[in-house]
């Protein structure tokens, strides 16, 4: 666990980068996290991000890509687009939660 | 005097640049419990940027037959690990002959996985075909079954032999289920 500055807030990562603090993300914040992992978010990014971030909120878990897809309403191919290769670990990233940890 | 110690920012290595990892998966049973191991799997090697492919073959066939995928089923017939969802008691073998508890074992388990928020098979092969997931039919399957490429899902990209699997499983991790 250590703090540092993100878009000039402190805020406290764990050791793989990864936001421990809920209430201290902003949007600033994710997208300077999301600069950091070479993507540029757009109205697709923020509404996965938002539904990520009020699902957390509600369930006090990430959702996975599955509960994304059929209750955050963007399909999984766009998933797959907006954030390529490990969506489920990049969009928890840039949205301050913590990695899902199911296994669907 | 403190100041707060400030750690340099840590960006975590999501590793995009170095996955030559590749995961082929042979899905050769169609009873509702076997093929959930590699739809799991292909599942999440997908979620990690991982080129994936599953070989479907003999009765894993029904995992992407339209007329089957929908209605696999489930029995503990043979299988003397079959207990009832958190008792020591074991189900005697000679219950599950009887009719209609097939269809009894089956709706249980279907629900178990409902209820893990875990998809259907086809919901589930979709998803992996959405996800980039490669999806092979095994020539001999087909032919035995007197199937062609019709009766099979869209997503199934072709029909190939064992030699064609070979080849595109080289430097790759097979794993049979």
């Amino acid at each position: 666990m250590a703090v540092t500055t993100i878009a000039g807030s402190e805020v406290q990562v764990d050791d793989e980068g990864f936001m421990t603090e809920y209430d201290e993300w902003n949007e600033e914040i994710a997208a300077a996290l999301a600069a950091n992992i070479g993507i540029e978010l757009g109205d697709s990014h923020w509404q996965v991000i938002k539904f990520l971030r009020e699902d957390y909120k509600e369930q006090g878990e990430t959702p996975m890509l599955r509960r994304v897809s059929n209750v955050g309403g963007v399909s999984t191919k766009e998933l797959f687009q907006l954030f390529p290769k490990k969506p489920a670990k990049k969009m928890s990233y840039i949205a301050g939660v913590p990695k899902p940890q199911g296994c669907v | 005097m403190t100041t707060a110690k400030e750690a340099p920012s840590v960006i975590p290595d999501f590793g995009d640049d170095d996955t030559d990892r590749k995961i082929c998966f042979i899905a050769s049973k169609g009873t509702l419990d076997m093929v959930y191991p590699s739809l799991v799997m292909a599942n999440a090697a997908l979620g990690e940027g991982i080129e994936t492919h599953i070989f479907f073959t003999f009765w894993g066939m029904d995992i992407i037959t339209k007329k089957h995928m929908e209605d696999l089923q489930f029995t503990w017939l043979g299988n003397t690990a079959m207990h009832p969802p958190g008792k020591k008691m074991h189900m005697p073998q000679g219950l599950a002959g009887l009719p209609f508890m097939t269809g009894m074992a089956t709706k249980m388990m279907k629900k178990q996985i409902a209820d893990l928020d875990v998809p259907e098979v086809p919901e589930f092969v979709q998803m992996i075909a959405d996800a980039g997931g490669h999806l092979w039919a095994c020539k001999m399957s087909v032919d035995m079954m007197g199937l062609t490429k019709d009766d099979m899902i869209d997503e199934v990209e072709d029909i190939i032999s064992a030699t064609d699997f070979i080849e595109l499983s080289d430097g790759a991790q097979v794993i049979f289920t």
